[in-house]
């Protein structure tokens, strides 16, 4: 799809592969609507995108509170139009160190779902009628590895993931018709602070750049060439990039 | 008629009450069997506003609903006094008299400025917020509730007022025709070739608690009909497809859009009656809710159907128990909906 002058909306933007995603759009020309949970820490981004003469605007919302949705759902159309790129990026580990299964409290689990799982449910219910009315839309979930392969401590974030893949994809076969596409992407492992929450003795200098994962994504994005419904690992794209 | 008392639960039947003038008659449906009514070739447009929270408190002697948005960051709107949404519209006591220049204040950061006053009556004021852009309608979410009235026994969530495909916020009341189409149904109409289309209305209120008042709505609402809709529409009329309207707002935005002869792209305020007797330019049918006899909706219903023929289906839906208001039953107005030569017609059409 065409990026530039685009309604968009992104979750999880103030830091790591959000705000590299939101400056990377923003230098395409999209019209930006950004969230977090901590309204001043995208004020910081917003103002680059503007500096650079894009537009966005910040919002703050958790997206694991039902009640937070419509509102923001909402006042992103109002700011932008209807919105025609959603990226669900916003995304929680639960408690770090992580934990084993048989020792995550049920209340954590049921937390980790809440923002990675029903969060982009709810927000793309909200947002999806609108692209299936108007036959046109792009949904991306931003998953993991951790969605397809099972390692010991990351129980609760990796299923949140893999449900978050498949949710991606029954929204790909019920909308494809209407003109909506659907994917999620597997980023690989980048230099953010939840990187460095989960594994904190990682080497740095193995891990990718978030702006160079978000210039991928903005590839697959544009991109008319992927399948509905996709899974994409961003790592092994590179050569196209 | 019975007015529905809250929003409609999961899996609760939804009637439609089909009235066709061509054969004089109506007949007993539900929301469900909607598709059957439209042929191959036709379009049901739908208004895809979302509605807004406009109800706004600034203080106990003061509500502040939003009627219409002006420009920018002003608004027209209707001051009511003490009392809440359980209390009829017409008993609230009367509000504190404001002057050009009053600042309110809605908690939550979110405040406004008198800029004018209705001479005719002060209940009726033209406000500015002093916030804008995302601070403002981060605010305005969390200072306002949707506008509810007092037949509606609790307090509504912002989720109940939506339709499931409302995008912007423009509308201060739900434009509910379209509240009991869900997409299995919406998706079943666009695999028989009949094209989903929308525009947007700004879907005003219903009731000021005033006579004089109610007797000058609508006010002008903003309406828009994208270049998209507007190219679609015209071919879909041009090849003889028939339109129908869900709800008296996309009527009134069809027929504005439409009152030079050809459907007109653009964003523009209507304040367009329709009524007994108003020729209609481009729409042929209407899904709507049932309301009372007296109301401007009503009135409107005058345009696609003899008042005859209005007052005995809807005599038959209230002894029927049919429900009225924003999450009561369904009826559709087509003009060959029920006869069999509909079907001749369809195919010629296919």
């Amino acid at each position: 799809m065409e990026i530039s002058r685009t309604a968009t909306l992104i979750t999880g933007a103030s830091r790591g592969l959000g705000e590299a995603l939101a400056l990377e759009l923003g230098r395409q020309g999209a019209r930006l609507v950004l969230v977090s949970r901590h309204g001043a820490a995208l004020e910081p981004v917003v103002h680059r995108i503007r500096d650079a003469g894009g537009e966005a605007h910040a919002l703050e919302a958790d997206i694991g509170s039902k009640d937070a949705i419509y509102p923001l759902a909402a006042a992103a159309t109002a700011l932008v139009g209807p919105i025609d790129l959603l990226i669900h990026n916003a995304s929680e580990l639960g408690p770090t160190p992580l934990r084993l299964l048989l020792d995550t409290e049920c209340e954590d689990l049921e937390r980790v779902l809440a923002v990675n799982l029903l969060g982009p449910f709810r927000l793309s219910r909200v947002i999806a009628g609108s692209m299936a009315l108007r036959e046109r839309g792009t949904i991306v979930h931003v998953s993991s590895d951790a969605s397809v392969n099972a390692y010991s401590h990351w129980g609760a974030y990796s299923v949140s993931k893999a449900a978050l893949d498949h949710l991606s994809r029954v929204w790909a076969v019920e909308l494809g018709e209407r003109g909506v596409r659907s994917f999620s992407v597997d980023p690989g492992e980048m230099d953010t602070a939840m990187h460095a929450a989960a594994l904190p003795d990682a080497d740095r200098s193995t891990l990718a750049q978030p702006s160079v994962i978000a210039a991928r994504l903005a590839n697959v994005i544009r991109s008319t060439s992927i399948a509905n419904g996709a899974r994409i690992e961003l790592s092994s794209t590179g050569a196209q990039s | 008629m019975k007015p529905a008392t809250r929003p409609r639960a999961r899996g609760e039947r939804e009637r439609l009450l089909v009235i066709d003038p061509t054969a004089d008659g109506f007949g007993e449906y539900s929301i469900d069997d909607l598709p059957q009514f439209l042929a191959k070739g036709d379009a049901l447009v739908l208004n895809d506003a979302a509605t807004l929270p406009a109800s706004l408190r600034a203080g106990p002697e003061l509500e502040v609903r939003l009627m219409s948005q002006l420009e920018g960051n002003i608004w027209l709107a209707l001051c009511l006094g003490r009392g809440d949404h359980r209390m009829p519209t017409e008993e609230r006591g009367t509000p504190p008299s404001l002057v050009v220049g009053s600042e309110l204040s809605f908690g939550y950061g979110l405040s406004a400025r008198v800029c004018r006053v209705d001479p005719d009556s002060p209940r009726l004021l033209e406000i500015e917020f002093q916030q804008q852009g995302a601070p403002l309608w981060q605010a305005l979410y969390r200072a306002a509730a949707p506008i509810q009235y007092a037949y509606l026994s609790e307090p509504l969530a912002l989720w109940d007022v939506q339709n499931a495909y409302a995008a912007r916020p423009w509308a201060v009341e739900p434009p509910s025709a379209g509240k009991p189409l869900r997409f299995e149904t919406l998706f079943r109409i666009a695999a028989r070739g009949i094209a989903l289309a929308h525009v947007t209305h700004a879907a005003g209120l219903s009731s000021t608690g005033d006579p004089a008042l109610d007797a000058r709505l609508p006010v002008a609402e903003r309406y828009e009909v994208s270049e998209e809709s507007a190219a679609r529409l015209r071919a879909i009329r041009d090849n003889g497809g028939r339109i129908v309207a869900v709800g008296t707002s996309v009527t009134r935005a069809l027929e504005s859009a439409s009152a030079s002869g050809t459907l007109r792209a653009g964003s523009r305020h209507t304040d367009l009656r329709l009524g007994p007797g108003s020729k209609l330019r481009f729409c042929d049918g209407l899904l709507t809710g049932l309301h009372e006899p007296t109301t401007s909706h009503f009135s409107l219903l005058e345009a696609y159907a003899p008042r005859a023929l209005l007052d005995r289906s809807f005599r038959h839906a209230e002894r029927a128990g049919y429900l009225q208001h924003e999450f009561g039953d369904s009826c559709l107005i087509l003009k060959g909906a029920l006869t069999q030569e509909v079907d001749s017609i369809r195919t010629h059409a296919a």
